[in-house]
């Protein structure tokens, strides 16, 4: 088998975090009941005209300029026209050649190796209705509130070569455009979702394969997994010496499989032209300034800070750092308890584990940043050990009760009362007369035993220190 | 250039209409002679002129991004053949 | 007298007056209909309920001594391409035989603000494509000067409406001559203002960078009072102008002296009907007695609006009309196995054979290869026509042209070739690629007593100085004072 070089190029939609639509007064609200976020407007009725969002033009700007886009100060709207029953107008608004953002790049991190990837342009366009199969009637039924929610399209250039770059590619934009809070890139409700462009060609041949375009991933395990299941199949087909086709695919991320779909490539003739009913977008470079001077700080300058100031390892910067949410709530939590590497090991630990488990995003989880800092305060103060604080944090994530209040209803105060230790400490010495004699012929293990036995009579109450200080005080009595 | 009868089946597909066979014969002609017509544009020189979009000087039409209640339901449907489970029904859909 | 034969501004001044009300104005036109619209078929759809019911309400309301506004209990009709909420809009298509819009269009709010009726809704070409009327799904128009022939388009129901004295104004639309032509063969006042002027929202889109909504009325005068109420920013068109509010009444003086009208002659020559051009020449005459200037400007770009036209207006269309598919609204096919079939059973039922015609056209010059050799080539051209007209207002105020080369023909006349049809369009064209403001004026009869239209034109936004040459037009003729004969002619 020959070596192959695989080419990848992803188009990432993102719906803008605006209000309302692009081009009328509706809700964007995602998971409304359907066709309750519809006006004639997005609905395409006959005599209806289209007015732009502004806040459109804006994010779409912000975006441009945090991947380091040049903002076209002309740009316009266009029309691509086709059928389908999830775009009312039959035509889709979009901008064809001249686009808001131009010639950006982004920085990505794949397995400790940095890499730039060209970004071809960024354009705003409207969304599509979601169609739903009625498995009943075998119909597919139309709900239109996701019509015409506004998008930004980021297309890449072909300089992605693996799924693990492609991942990280989709993984650095989501922490930016999420810093920019121009989209909630909730890639399970389909705000942000990509299409992967895919060839590959034997090492060394200059000309490009034929590419496929798989569509509407909204998962990184499905970006990857379909770029994995893409270039095995391109691979094997060329291998067999077959054709690839250009096509547009699927991929059924539950079956792990891609399919191609039935629409014909050749049928597709968009007849773009200039939107009539829209005016052109001309930006003044104070427009454009005011923007760019207001940008919020970017993960890559969070990160520097966040060794700087907080003094933690670059490993827990990064982390930190990749999600707006996560560096939100890690500060927050330090700003109470001032304990850095403390709230960044919870972070990074337990309430990672915890939320993975559960699916969930941090901002979703019931444990506050004021409850985290609580907990960690308790802990620094020694009213409970990290032991017990890992039970009272799993408790808080389960109920969003606070620590102290877990701490008190379940009686998990840190015992600190040297005479009702020294007690117990005596009475398990009293009946493990064996441990003291192997501890005074050297074996040291045998103190770690009678410390296990003292925790367990205080239900892991005692406090560790004290314990070791009054163990040995007894048997070297 | 003339329009041809491929052309026509061509631009009736993508327009979604049928055309019976008389159809396409009349519109074939009907267009040749409307495209022959608007032939004369060719003579004119229009270098360097730029196209006209918008016949009046407008830009940066913008809408504030503020809500307005969207309508009922029952009007958005109103109109609609055919209608399920507060949707718009069509033929199943296949990819 | 009869209520129905007088003007707009004689009715409104009645009423205001309370030497009338408004259920016996609204009584006299319905009875003035029920006579007359048999033989015209001017109306698709009739309103009596709800124009009955609102003149209560503005009686009322007038009777409580409130104004009720400039056109308070003034019943007008309107084009079935403007969307009226809770009343039928079809286009006179039957893709829209029983589509009821959920929102009115903001011109029909302002008509009602300003306190006028709706009558109902005319009969028009289908979706505004033609120049007869004929293409409607629904009914041939007569044209009341002579019943066998067509009252010109595509508002022909709108003019023929005003011109039988069904309506006292009524709403149109004009892509490409769809007001001036028909007021031309109808022998009333049409108007199409500067495109930008009048508010397109809730007007149905056919070429959307050409269509601009205008009055159709029986004098200068009160089409005059029609556009001060239509005319005016409008934030859900991205197309309408921000500009200050006029009073174009103002505009309504007898006097010309000073002005300088623009005879475009190099525009003027072949293709013109005899009596035609005798009529323009005698209208040339008129405003020079009156104390214009006559002013010879060349306008040579003008001759490839149409070809530019035909470009633009099928491309925008082909566009426009995608969304009529069947599914949300219209009609859908009985029988279809599948999405496909849905779609194109639904459109080829739907739609006429003019409206297949120019979808096609449209989507041929927008097609993958010839995109630039029509419709950028097209764009490019139009270019070339607006600065024309820039450079020829340089030298005048406004353009005398006619409105059409020929009179009313009959009806089949045209339906061989349609190409033979859209040259009729020549004179009313240029004035929509430009964007321009044109008005149609009653310019005399010919030889078989069939009306023939002069046509104003004037710079964007010039509204003003375009209704002071036409009023004054008007006043120094008497075309407009005669009433047509509602029979077949000889």
């Amino acid at each position: 088998m020959k070596d192959y070089e695989v080419i990848i190029g992803l188009e990432v939609h993102a719906e803008l975090s605006t209000k309302t639509k692009m081009y009328c007064n509706c809700s964007t609200t995602f998971g409304a009941d359907p066709n309750t976020h519809c006006c004639p407007i997005c609905t395409g009725m006959p005599g209806v005209l289209p007015v732009l969002n502004e806040r459109v033009v804006e994010y779409a700007v912000k975006a441009g300029l945090a991947t380091n886009c040049e903002i076209s100060r002309f740009s316009k709207q266009d029309r691509k026209n086709y059928f389908y029953p999830d775009l009312p107008k039959a035509f889709q608004t979009s901008q064809y050649d001249l686009p808001l953002c131009l010639g950006g790049h982004l920085d990505i991190n794949v397995n400790g190796q940095k890499k730039t990837i060209g970004i071809t342009r960024i354009h705003i366009e409207e969304d599509a209705g979601k169609l739903i199969h009625d498995a009943y009637t075998g119909d597919t039924l139309v709900d239109m509130n996701r019509c015409a929610v506004p998008l930004i399209e980021i297309v890449s250039e072909p300089d992605i070569r693996s799924a693990d770059e492609a991942v990280a590619y989709m993984q650095t934009l989501k922490s930016i455009l999420e810093y920019l809070e121009v989209c909630d890139c909730k890639m399970q409700e389909g705000s942000l979702r990509c299409d992967v462009n895919l060839s590959v060609r034997p090492v060394g041949q200059k000309e490009f394969g034929t590419r496929t375009e798989t569509k509407n991933l909204n998962s990184f395990k499905a970006i990857h997994n379909s770029i994995e299941f893409e270039i095995k199949r391109q691979i094997e087909v060329l291998e067999n010496g077959g054709k690839i086709y250009q096509e547009t695919r699927r991929f059924d991320d539950a079956k792990g499989i891609g399919y191609a779909m039935r629409t014909k490539e050749d049928a597709h003739d968009y007849r773009y032209f200039p939107e009539p009913d829209l005016a052109p977008i001309i930006l003044s470079d104070e427009y454009v300034d005011n923007i760019k001077n207001n940008l919020p700080e970017m993960p890559h300058i969070k990160k520097e800070r966040y060794i700087k100031e907080f003094g933690l390892p670059e490993y827990d910067a990064e982390i930190l750092t990749s999600s707006l949410k996560t560096a939100n709530f890690f500060e927050k939590t330090n700003a109470i308890c001032n304990n850095p590497k403390t709230v960044s090991n919870w972070i990074m630990g337990d309430m990672a584990r915890m939320l993975n488990e559960k699916e969930m995003e941090i901002d979703e989880s019931k444990v506050t940043e004021e409850n985290l800092a609580e907990l960690i305060m308790l802990m620094d103060k020694g009213t409970i050990s990290s032991k017990i604080a890992k039970t009272v944090f799993e408790e808080m994530f389960e109920t969003g009760e606070n620590a102290k209040d877990i701490v008190e209803k379940k009686g998990l105060v840190q015992m600190s009362d040297e005479g009702a230790i020294k007690e117990i400490c005596q009475k398990v010495v009293d009946a493990n007369p064996q441990s003291i004699i192997d501890y005074k012929a050297g074996k040291d293990r045998a103190i770690g035993f009678l410390v296990g036995q003292i925790m367990k009579e205080t239900k892991g109450k005692a406090n560790p220190q004290i314990v070791n200080k009054l163990l040995l005080e007894i048997i070297n009595k | 250039m003339s329009v041809s009868k491929e052309d026509v089946k061509h631009i009736a597909n993508l327009s979604k209409l049928n055309l019976t066979d008389e159809e396409l014969e009349k519109y074939t002609t009907q267009l040749s002679d409307i495209v022959s017509f608007a032939n004369e544009l060719s003579n004119i020189n229009v270098e360097g002129v730029k196209p006209t979009a918008h016949i009046l000087d407008i830009k940066n039409v913008f809408r504030k991004d503020e809500m307005q209640p969207s309508y009922d339901r029952e009007e958005i449907l109103k109109n609609a053949p055919s209608k399920d489970a507060g949707c718009v029904s069509v033929p199943k859909v296949v990819e | 007298m009869s209520l129905y034969s007088l003007t707009l501004t004689e009715v409104a001044k009645k009423i205001k007056n309370k030497e009338v009300t408004i259920k016996e104005v609204l009584d006299d036109i319905y009875s003035r209909i029920e006579a007359v619209e048999p033989k015209v078929d001017a109306y698709i759809t009739l309103t009596q309920d709800l124009a009955y019911k609102r003149a209560e309400e503005l009686q009322q309301r007038l009777d409580n001594g409130e104004d009720i506004g400039v056109l308070g209990g003034v019943p007008i009709a309107i084009k079935d391409n403007i969307c009226t909420n809770g009343v039928k809009t079809t286009c006179a298509s039957r893709m829209l035989e029983n589509f009821t819009p959920i929102y009115d269009a903001t011109v029909i709010k302002r008509l009602e603000e300003a306190g006028a009726i709706v009558l109902g809704k005319t009969n028009m070409d289908e979706f505004a494509m033609g120049s007869s009327t004929e293409t409607s799904y629904f009914k041939k128009t007569k044209n009341p000067w002579d019943l066998a022939r067509v009252p010109g388009g595509s508002s022909g129901g709108s003019a023929a409406a005003v011109s039988a004295q069904m309506a006292y104004a009524s709403l149109g639309s004009d892509t490409g001559g769809s007001i001036r032509q028909p007021a031309s063969y109808c022998s009333v006042v049409g108007l199409k203002p500067t495109y930008g002027l009048v508010s397109r929202f809730g007007l149905v889109a056919f070429a959307s960078s050409l269509d601009q909504i205008g009055p159709f009325a029986r004098t200068v005068e009160d089409a005059t009072m029609m556009l001060n109420v239509l005319a005016g920013h409008d934030n859900m068109d991205t197309t309408s102008a921000n500009l200050e509010k006029q009073d174009y009444t103002e505009a309504l003086v007898n006097d010309v002296k000073g002005k300088v009208i623009g005879i475009p002659t190099d525009f003027i020559t072949e293709g013109i009907h005899a009596d035609v051009k005798a009529a323009y020449d005698k209208a040339i005459e008129t405003m020079k007695n009156a104390g214009a200037e006559i002013k010879e400007i060349t306008l040579s770009y003008a001759k490839y609006s149409l070809a530019t036209y035909y470009i633009v207006a099928t491309a925008e269309a082909s566009s426009n009309l995608g969304r009529y598919d069947g599914i949300r609204y219209g009609h859908r096919a009985e029988d279809f196995n599948d999405l496909e079939e849905l779609y194109r059973k639904s459109r080829t039922e739907g739609f006429g054979p003019e409206v297949k015609r120019r979808i096609m056209l449209g989507t041929y010059v927008l097609s993958s290869g010839y995109y630039d050799a029509y419709y950028k080539r097209a764009q490019q051209v139009r270019t070339l026509i607006v600065e024309n007209f820039k450079k020829a207002f340089e030298d005048c105020d406004v353009i005398m042209i006619p409105t059409a080369p020929n009179t009313s023909f009959k009806f089949g006349e045209h339906s061989a070739s349609p190409l033979e049809m859209y040259l009729e369009d020549i004179y009313t064209v240029p004035v929509n690629i430009a964007g321009l403001p044109g008005i149609s004026v009653p310019g005399g009869f010919d030889s078989k007593g069939l009306p023939i239209g002069i046509q104003f034109i004037a710079k964007s936004f010039d509204e003003k100085n375009l209704l002071q040459v036409a009023y004054t037009f008007e006043q120094n003729t008497d075309y407009h004072t005669k009433e047509p004969t509602i029979e077949e002619g000889k």
